[in-house]
């Protein structure tokens, strides 16, 4: 299937907004391939990869109105069992401030490092926040190279860490 | 000798409670030869189970390669194991034959103390940890009908919620 295209919705979040956005796509005769929805921030967040004919703007705008999402559709070129195997694992944690996002990744970037996956939080309190970040990714680079990409940012005040992930299959 | 068909979600004997083997024969020693003639075929797998290729027998092939941070037992053929303690628990990131192109964090035992049978029957205690155990976990839950899935935890879902193992899960 070469038609896929890439939904994604936000507003304020309440109760029932995957029901009805997923009955829309299936009453309208199109499907779901690897999608990621979450609450960030009080707001309901849905990127998803869609499969189907016709008009998916005009399928979903009804359901879009109603609960107060913004919409927004992209053709893509992907398409499903693509996934990349992570290998490495980064766990960030620090008294939040500008930047830490930027000085990791791009510490890890020099290495080639591909992010896969990224989840951040803020946690603490509203005086003293904490920024939690996990990244799951790929990575030709050694872990002893990795771990060196980023070891001058103990210094300022950031706990970075660095492990290998094995896959098991049994 | 043969390779076998491996099978794959959502055939339903990967769901079945195996029986415990009760005859240490030559029907035995051939099937855990295909078994592990099996296991050899296919990717790169730590294990084999007994019901993946339909057989719904308490057989598991262990294999997990000895690494400079993980012991290992090596080439195990264990019938009929029973997992007698556990100890700590762990992330991992797993897949499995039986499921194609889907892996997840699954939360398992750090160590476990084992007893099974050997092809002829002898009774053997293991001590596992780390790999080694997490492959165990992972082959002695296709015994009782579980697959990884059955147990995959929220991406979000680190080791900072803490969640205690049960045996049988669910």
């Amino acid at each position: 299937m070469n038609n896929w295209k890439m939904v994604t919705l936000v507003g304020e979040d309440r109760p029932g907004i995957v029901a009805d956005v997923t009955d829309a796509l299936y009453r309208n005769g199109w499907s779901l391939g690897e999608a990621s929805m979450m609450r960030l921030g009080g707001n309901f967040t849905i990127m998803m990869m869609v499969a189907g004919d016709g008009d998916l703007e005009a399928a979903l705008a009804p359901v879009a109105e109603k609960l107060g999402l913004r919409l927004h559709v992209d053709a893509i070129s992907g398409g499903l069992h693509r996934h990349l195997a992570p290998n490495i694992q980064v766990r960030v944690m620090g008294a939040d401030r500008p930047g830490i996002v930027a000085r990791v990744t791009g510490a890890l970037a020099k290495t080639g490092f591909n992010i896969l996956e990224l989840e951040s939080d803020v946690a603490g309190t509203e005086e003293a926040p904490v920024y939690i970040m996990t990244i799951q990714g790929v990575a030709d680079a050694t872990l002893e190279s990795l771990r060196r990409a980023v070891e001058g940012l103990d210094e300022e005040g950031m706990d970075v860490s660095v492990s290998p992930i094995e896959t098991l299959i049994g | 000798m043969a390779v076998l068909e491996i099978l794959k979600i959502p055939d339903e004997r990967l769901k079945r409670v195996c029986e415990p083997v009760e005859a240490f024969d030559g029907a035995l020693r051939a099937f855990l030869a295909d078994l592990e003639e099996t296991r050899q075929a296919g990717p790169a797998a730590v294990g084999i189970a007994a019901p993946q290729v339909g057989r719904l027998q308490r057989i598991v092939i262990l294999d997990v390669p000895a690494r400079p941070k993980s012991s290992s037992h090596g080439h195990l053929v264990l019938i009929n194991p029973e997992i007698l303690q556990w100890d700590g628990y762990e992330l991992g990131r797993e897949g499995c034959l039986s499921v194609p192109d889907y892996t997840g964090n699954v939360i398992r035992a750090e160590r476990i103390g084992l007893a099974a049978l050997d092809p002829d029957g002898r009774r053997c205690e293991y001590e596992m940890e780390g790999f080694e155990a997490r492959a165990l976990q992972h082959e002695v839950d296709h015994l009782d009908g579980l697959l990884f899935i059955d147990r995959v935890v929220s991406r979000r879902t680190d080791l900072f919620r803490r969640k205690v193992y049960r045996k049988g899960g669910r």
